[in-house]
């Protein structure tokens, strides 16, 4: 029989795989409903909950007399109340504690004509804020000391644009959480399930390399990812959800693209060293679900109380979430993802050359 | 290197263990090109290992193999494409329909989806060409399974257990469809535990029991070679045991059903129950590789 050359032959290898596992994939309506339906209804949950709250808002300690915060209050008593909440103590150390602990997030005291703040940088969005805020303050008091305005003005403008609206935590945080289990557990549950089934010992036999088996794997789960991505997009930004996306945005691919491959890493680990489809499931469970929680998916990082935030650290999830946060909603610029890309690339290669040595074909 | 391939498989002294269990233990046999080979024993035989070291599944611990002239381990991308692998009948794409799973199969081997669907037709499955794998029948998934190790039109099919769980009527099917498969010249090498699957299809079989061959050699000749004597059965009720053990020499019993006399003299004991008018139901059994097992281990054969 007259055979296909080489090259060409494991490039159409490479595409019947692609295509088989593709269309099996879409076919598969419990894993439809697993990686896009229900991050989907997730993220439409909590964006309808915490549509109203104004989460941003700061919490500021007035410690002892501050009579230029209360200048600013007294002139703009509304832009003001929308940025922050203000609470007065004469208790400088409790004061400084309670932001040291994430309870308040800021202690301002008046030294003659210094504005002391004390903030945190626990959580760098909110310190930034808090920066925002003051020495937008002080500029006012300044132009007003100088006899160019008439008054006190605050423009809450700026600040404004960069408080974060829960729609900017919430869709980011549960797209990781969507990615991260698509890659881990489509990954975990395909080597088991083809390691059970003899498919893997099936494909061994036939002249495809094993880089076009792996290939088209990962293909169909950096599609997936692309897919997750782009629905959630979509709905986010939806004027009811009011997801405003950052110039950068399209940053968030590459990020998006990189920590399918670190889970898909992940699962590789997990289908190498388990045998059944159900001890895969199991294990990829109780990797991801504890991620989520520690890592910023289902509770924003800003919020979460210190020790989740020391925590996450850890959490391979945490670089998903943060650097598409960075790029989609903090609006950070392109380049504030780096350091998640470059972590979750490394991981991905440390655990794919882990999976390598643990990798059998067949059961026994 | 020699120009004509006169064998398809050369074993020479193939050694295989887990652990501290030896699996195939020093075992050897030839296959020619077109044969129909069997291997044939109980479960843990070594049956299956002896396959996969074959196919160039596993790494011999100690031996010779050749398989189309050239060594199966390790994996070897040029031998691939020239052998078939029939494996199990869940061995395919989750929810793919039957045809693309053999097209997918197809593309691996760089053969056009036309040969797929031809393919698909000489097994039976072109009206369940739109069935998904996993909706198939015991009977349909083995065919395609069949199908998909074939569609590259390999010279050595080899296949582990292929009637494993299939009804009776499935079963012949399928070894009808495995008699054309060799006819048109490939050679098959099967595993199977049936007795009755090697008798009826391989042209040669190798009888293994504890990692060893205890015999090969054609069917019927194996079967001949035991001193083994022939069952006559008829209907109870024509004759008594005790008018049985007069006439003839042999062993003699009635369960109520059937009267049975196993005798290494036949004729005389088909002449004399045709004269008194005793043949309903006749029934005449010679030995079946089943006896040759018990034979060769003194045991049963269990399946």
């Amino acid at each position: 029989m007259r055979r296909i050359p080489a090259l060409l032959g494991s490039r159409l290898a490479l595409s019947a795989l692609s295509r088989a596992m593709f269309v099996g994939f879409v076919r598969d309506r419990a894993a439809l409903v697993f990686s896009i339906l229900i991050p989907v209804l997730f993220l439409a949950l909590f964006g309808s909950i915490y549509k109203s709250t104004d989460a941003a808002k700061i919490s500021v300690i007035e410690v002892g007399r501050v009579p230029l915060l209360d200048q600013a209050a007294a002139a703009a008593p509304a832009q003001l109340g929308r940025i922050m909440t203000i609470s007065r103590s004469t208790d400088l150390a409790a004061s400084l504690d309670a932001v040291r602990k994430g309870t308040d997030d800021a202690a301002v005291q008046q030294r003659g004509h210094t504005l002391v703040v004390h903030y945190s940088i626990a959580d760098q969005t909110t310190a930034g804020l808090v920066q925002a805020v003051f020495s937008s303050i002080v500029q006012q008091a300044d132009a007003a000391a100088a006899g160019r305005t008439g008054g006190y003005q605050l423009t809450a403008s700026q600040v404004e644009d960069k408080s974060l609206q829960p729609i900017q935590y919430i869709a980011p945080g549960l797209l990781g959480w969507a990615i991260a289990s698509g890659g881990a557990f489509g990954a975990a549950i395909t080597l088991v399930s083809w390691r059970q089934t003899k498919l893997l010992r099936r494909l061994r036999l036939a002249p495809v390399s094993v880089g076009s088996v792996v290939l088209a794997r990962v293909g169909l789960s950096l599609v997936l990812a692309l897919v997750q991505l782009a629905v959630f997009l979509a709905i986010a930004t939806l004027p009811y959800f009011g997801l405003r996306l950052s110039a950068d945005w399209w940053m968030a691919i590459p990020v998006v693209l990189c920590g399918t491959l670190a889970f898909m890493s992940i699962g590789l680990v997990v289908g190498s060293f388990t045998t059944s489809q159900q001890a895969a499931t199991a294990i990829a469970n109780v990797i991801i679900l504890p991620m989520a929680f520690l890592g910023g998916a289902f509770v924003p990082l800003d919020f979460a109380p210190a020790w989740i935030r020391d925590v996450s650290y850890a959490m391979p999830l945490r670089y998903l979430v943060i650097g598409m946060q960075n790029v989609l909603a903090r609006g950070e610029g392109a380049t504030s993802a780096l350091p998640a890309i470059g972590i979750l690339l490394g991981l991905a290669t440390v655990l794919t050359l882990i999976s390598v040595r643990a990798f059998r074909w067949d059961s026994i | 290197m020699v120009a004509s391939m006169p064998v398809a498989i050369s074993v020479r002294g193939l050694r295989k263990s887990y652990g501290p269990v030896v699996a195939v233990n020093g075992v050897s046999f030839d296959v020619e090109l077109g044969e129909f080979f069997g291997i044939l024993g109980p479960n843990g035989a070594g049956k299956t290992t002896t396959l996969e070291l074959v196919e160039g599944l596993r790494e011999p611990d100690d031996g010779e193999l050749s398989v189309l002239g050239r060594a199966p381990w390790p994996r070897n991308p040029a031998l691939l494409p020239r052998i078939g692998v029939q494996l199990q009948a869940s061995s395919f794409f989750e929810r793919l329909t039957a045809r693309e799973q053999i097209r997918t199969f197809a593309s691996l081997y760089g053969v056009p989806a036309r040969r797929a669907d031809r393919m698909l037709d000489t097994v039976g499955l072109t009206e369940s060409a739109n069935v998904r794998a996993e909706k198939l029948s015991g009977g349909q998934a083995q065919r395609l399974s069949i199908a998909c190790a074939l569609v590259h039109d390999p010279e050595l099919l080899f296949m582990d257990e292929p009637t494993g769980a299939l009804d009776p009527q499935a079963r012949r099917n399928l070894w009808d469809l495995l008699r054309q498969v060799n006819a048109d010249g490939r050679t098959v090498v099967l595993t199977t535990h049936h007795m009755d699957e090697a008798e009826v299809l391989c042209d040669r079989v190798a009888i293994m029991d504890h990692g060893d061959i205890l015999k090969l050699g054609q069917p019927a000749a194996l079967v001949r070679a035991i001193d083994s004597p022939v069952r006559i059965s008829v209907e109870s009720g024509q004759l008594s045991v005790a008018d049985a053990r007069l006439l003839w020499s042999g062993a003699v019993t009635d369960d109520g059903v059937s009267l049975t006399i196993a005798t290494r003299e036949p004729a005389p004991v088909l002449a004399g129950l045709a004269d008194r008018r005793a043949l309903e139901g006749l029934r005449v059994q010679g030995a079946t590789l089943e006896d040759v097992f018990l034979d060769l281990t003194g045991r049963e054969y269990r399946a």
